[in-house]
């Protein structure tokens, strides 16, 4: 019965993990805003930025990881490995998230010393979107710090409560 | 029996010198990578008008402070190090206290939280260091590599010794949890 439980709170962890950054790539990828600024107008995306790719293409494949570990079957030996992957997609995703918050923070308040001027004041609806991403990816990334010491403690049993 | 304790006898040992192996070097990796970020600094005089005959310059400095990134990636980079040190100093003095407790747990959990920290501050430096470098031409935001090129350069190598930091982090987080699995057989 416990075990039971056991198995179903990592399940339900791992879809609000692959939700979590489902959603975080789907707010990024349709953050668009156009702005004309005395008679010339530009397009605010997310591909202009190199870390907001890097942010999209990291949340894609934690997604599908995600997805895909969640058909694994209970009794398959490839649950000692997913411990290690766990760490990997944890990585990715500290990574991509400060690297979007680091350039995002510059499009926000500017960087004086180097002469870059913030944009948020051009494409508010943009800066807003991206902050929501951001936010959704944080959320991905706690839950995948909650997930990676599930799965070390369902794989190696490290209280020892087993007698060998 | 007798034979398999031997053979994981044998395993424990490997394992604890390739472990304290490669946290030396990742000790070394990421205190160069603070120590180089934190020096990192360069003034250059620039002539920003001329009025008649008379050149007018401006004394301009880039520092490792003016970018908030680079004040993180210092920060992690000495926390990594300083880890790295404390599980040197546990590992050859408390050699007796193994297996007791939740020292393997802890000790791999740890090192798992740190592996994402140094992670996340290598990549976040890096971004900025490509902004850095080439600008973005969609913001209007130029680039200061040509013109800072020591700055640029010491910030590179600080960058490529986190990145190496990231990897000797993320293989002893694999033989910390493999040590666990050694200890529970």
């Amino acid at each position: 019965m416990v075990k039971l439980t056991k198995r179903i709170g990592g399940l339900v962890l791992r879809i609000a993990a692959f939700g979590a950054a489902l959603a975080a790539l789907i707010v990024m990828v349709t953050s668009r805003e156009r702005a004309s600024f005395f008679a010339i107008s530009f397009e605010a995306k997310y591909t202009d930025m190199a870390a907001f790719k890097y942010f999209v293409i990291a949340n894609a494949v934690v997604s599908v990881y995600s997805f895909i570990v969640l058909f694994l079957p209970k009794e398959s030996l490839l649950w000692k490995f997913v411990v290690v992957l766990d760490l990997v997609m944890t990585m990715l995703l500290t990574s991509s998230l400060s690297a979007a918050l680091a350039v995002a923070q510059v499009g926000k308040k500017g960087n004086a010393n180097a002469g870059w001027l913030p944009i948020c004041g051009q494409v508010p609806k943009f800066c807003d979107q991206i902050t929501g991403a951001l936010i959704a990816g944080f959320v991905a990334l706690v839950l995948y710090v909650f997930l990676l010491l599930y799965s070390l403690h369902s794989v190696l049993d490290p209280f020892l409560l087993q007698k060998s | 029996m007798p034979g398999e304790k031997i053979l994981l006898a044998g395993g424990a040992i490997k394992s604890w010198k390739l472990l304290f192996g490669l946290r030396i070097f990742a000790f070394m990796a990421t205190l160069v990578a603070a120590i180089v970020m934190s020096l990192n600094r360069e003034t250059k005089t620039f002539v920003v008008a001329t009025i008649g005959t008379i050149p007018i310059k401006a004394t301009l400095t880039a520092k490792f402070q003016h970018t908030p990134a680079f004040v993180f990636f210092v920060i992690a980079n000495v926390m990594v190090s300083f880890h790295n040190l404390l599980m040197i100093a546990l590992q050859i003095f408390g050699r007796k206290l193994e297996n007791k407790g939740f020292r393997l747990l802890s000790v791999a959990i740890l090192d798992m939280l740190n592996a994402t920290l140094i992670s996340a501050a290598a990549n976040a430096a890096a971004f900025m260091a490509e902004l850095g470098k080439n600008g973005n031409k969609h913001a209007k935001w130029n680039k200061i590599c040509d013109r800072f090129a020591i700055y640029c350069d010491h910030g590179a190598g600080a960058l490529i010794a986190a990145f190496a930091g990231v990897i000797l982090m993320l293989l002893i987080s694999a033989v910390s949890i493999s040590r666990i699995l050694l200890n529970s057989k």
